[in-house]
């Protein structure tokens, strides 16, 4: 039994390990694109308008790669995201709109701002989680879808409003019964007016690094490699005693908190917060989901690069304005094909293959001489 | 006292008594048979001892302790751990890292050590890594540890799977056609791998196998099972022997 004791593993080990490596290649990617734009912005070589995408883009990847956590390593369809970034905006508005004269040092509400607004979220991913996952498959995408949407109608139905005697709760401005010294926080559909626009691409970045660090951490550890033993064969996991359920709750409760940060985010880069279809709704759930399946299941930096490019490219194609979706859509239809298209596939192994092969040779040459 | 001991054990699907009062005693370092033709209920009984299916009629005690209508990672934990006969590997993991998460009950850390890379969290991985390595040795399966689970030719997802379900530390190991798809000569390299590691990690085996040489050559005692209930039971010699079984298995 022990004839293989001079294994060749044992040469591999003190090399850097793949998945390191792997991690270590996304972030130069980021810091790369960060370091280029933040350059050309900073000596004006940026057009406002593309100035202006530096934000959202930082957004998107952070709500993309947070999806995929659910979406590709979990395994489970999650047609709510957007829900998640809602709660997170509103709740991070509202605690900057409230302590913008009690706390005077940015920094510091801001980063409050997040905290409140991750908590939030995350409460909120437990408790739509603790029911809905014990659904599977469709079933869970259609209730998930459900949650988005009342997330965003409750939202646009409530009137918080602060005065003298406390906070005030309604279902309409009169309701609130406000003192005349009284402050109309969320105006109801009118939304949350007056948050302090902090969001920079800086801290954008600075959340996009933090995203990344959390989730392909987690997914290179002992949690990651149950999360992924549960999408790849449930059964197994569970007679291997891992505990589908908790793990499942939390990568729900983990991504509903970025996503919720990924919100405020978005509410500070606005003079006013409404939700509406386009920013909470379905529409940006399932855009998003294309961000991750375009990139990659459980393929983080797929998700990235996803993102970034398909959020701005409808902006960079407004010079050939009629054909703008026209283009988009073929691109869209494009990288289906290239990333999962059998013959495109077959040419990745290879090339893979042969570049494998390559090393090899190279490495054997070394140690013979 | 028996490590496990199964009482009346049954379930029944509609209609339909897949088990029915089925009972067993294992004694600790047993190496057991259980053999039947096909849709005997073999596998339902792994089903019932491993918590896949919740059991209408009886119960069963591992080390005195009642399992009946605990989850499957719950009686993992309590120290159950099985193969499957259409094989349930992690396919997306690396072969290290399928035996890797059958270590996870046993070495810890918790996801906040793990984000954010706390000591613990290399001296774990270190030491679960030795072990995976120790593990997949036994299976000869060490060279493979990079590769896809999924890339492995089938005899050796076979062996991963044992080699996964040795990992999870158990007391008991229920094997579901080891053997199938194998040629006579990796029947006869898995039935010493079987015996090695019933003795190296403390074991006790109870297998499902159609292959007869198997059966005989490394199981003591067997049961046969036949439309769920139990049709004989004992020595292994004297069982196969026994005209009824021969029947079932054959036919008239």
């Amino acid at each position: 039994m022990e004839k293989n004791s001079n294994s060749p593993l044992v040469k591999k080990s003190s090399s850097i390990r793949p998945a390191t490596k792997k991690n270590l290649i996304t972030y130069a990617v980021v810091v790369a694109f960060f370091v280029l734009f933040q350059t050309l912005s900073a000596t004006g070589n940026l057009k406002n308008a593309y100035k202006a995408l530096l934000v959202p883009i930082c957004i998107y990847v952070i709500m993309a790669v947070s999806l995929n956590l659910v979406v590709g390593v979990l395994g489970e369809l999650s047609l709510g995201h957007a829900g998640f970034m809602c709660i997170g905006a509103y709740c991070g508005s509202f605690f900057s709109v409230l302590t913008k004269d009690i706390i005077t040092v940015t920094w510091l509400r801001f980063t409050l701002a997040f905290v409140v607004a991750a908590v939030a979220a995350a409460i909120a991913g437990i408790l739509i989680g603790i029911p809905v996952l014990r659904l599977k498959g469709d079933y869970l995408a259609i209730v998930t879808l459900a949650f988005g949407e009342i997330i965003k109608t409750v939202v646009n139905a409530i009137y918080i409003g602060k005065d003298s005697k406390g906070f005030h709760m309604a279902m309409s401005t009169a309701g609130l019964g406000m003192e005349p010294d009284g402050q109309v926080i969320l105006n109801g559909p009118q939304g949350i007016s007056g948050t302090p626009r902090n969001s920079t691409f800086v801290i954008g970045f600075i959340l996009v690094m933090i995203t990344l660090f959390i989730v392909t951490n987690l997914m290179d550890s002992r949690t990651g490699r149950a999360i992924m033993s549960i999408r790849d064969n449930r059964i197994a996991a569970e007679s291997v005693g891992i505990d589908v359920t908790k793990y499942k709750l939390m990568v729900f409760t983990v991504s509903a908190a970025i996503a919720g940060c990924a919100g405020v985010l978005y509410s500070h880069n606005l003079a006013t917060l409404t939700a509406n279809t386009n920013n909470f709704g379905y529409n940006m759930s399932i855009m998003i989901l294309v961000y991750v399946v375009l990139g990659g299941l459980g393929n983080i930096r797929g998700s990235i690069i996803a993102a970034a490019l398909l959020y701005s490219l409808p902006e960079l194609l407004r010079g050939v304005r009629d054909y703008r979706m026209l283009i988009y859509s073929l691109i869209l239809i494009i990288m289906m094909i290239v990333n999962n298209g059998s013959f495109f596939v077959a040419l990745r192994e290879k090339l893979k293959f042969r570049l494998k092969n390559k090393k090899g040779a190279a490495a054997e040459s070394k140690e013979a001489v | 006292m028996a490590l496990l001991e199964v009482k009346n054990l049954g379930i029944t699907f509609g209609g339909l008594h897949a088990v029915d009062d089925f009972n067993l005693t294992l004694e600790k370092g047993a190496l057991y048979g259980l053999i039947g033709p096909n849709g005997a209920g073999k596998t339902t009984v792994f089903n019932l001892l491993t918590g896949v299916y919740k059991p209408t009629t009886g119960t069963f005690f591992l080390d005195g302790k009642e399992l009946k209508g605990k989850k499957p990672a719950e009686i993992n934990k309590a120290g159950i751990a099985r193969t499957f006969q259409n094989i349930r590997l992690f396919k997306n993991l690396s072969v290290t890292d399928n035996v890797k998460v059958g270590l996870h009950n046993n070495m810890k850390y918790s996801a906040f050590e793990g984000v954010f890379r706390l000591p613990r969290y290399f001296k774990t991985e270190k030491s679960m890594n030795k072990k995976a390595l120790e593990l997949l040795s036994v299976f000869e399966l060490d060279s493979d540890a990079e590769t896809l689970a999924s890339n492995l030719p089938y005899g050796k997802q076979r062996k991963l799977e044992i080699a996964r379900a040795i990992a999870t530390d158990p007391k008991l190991l229920l094997l579901d056609e080891p053997a199938a798809g194998m040629n006579p000569n990796e029947t006869k390299e898995l039935m010493d791998t079987i015996k090695f590691v019933r003795d190296k990690f403390e074991l006790t085996v109870l297998v499902i196998e159609h292959d007869m040489s198997l059966v005989s050559g490394i199981c003591e005692e067997i049961t046969v099972l036949n439309f769920g209930t139990e049709l004989a039971k004992g020595k292994t010699e004297t069982v196969l022997q026994n005209p009824e079984v021969i029947k079932a298995y054959l036919g008239k």
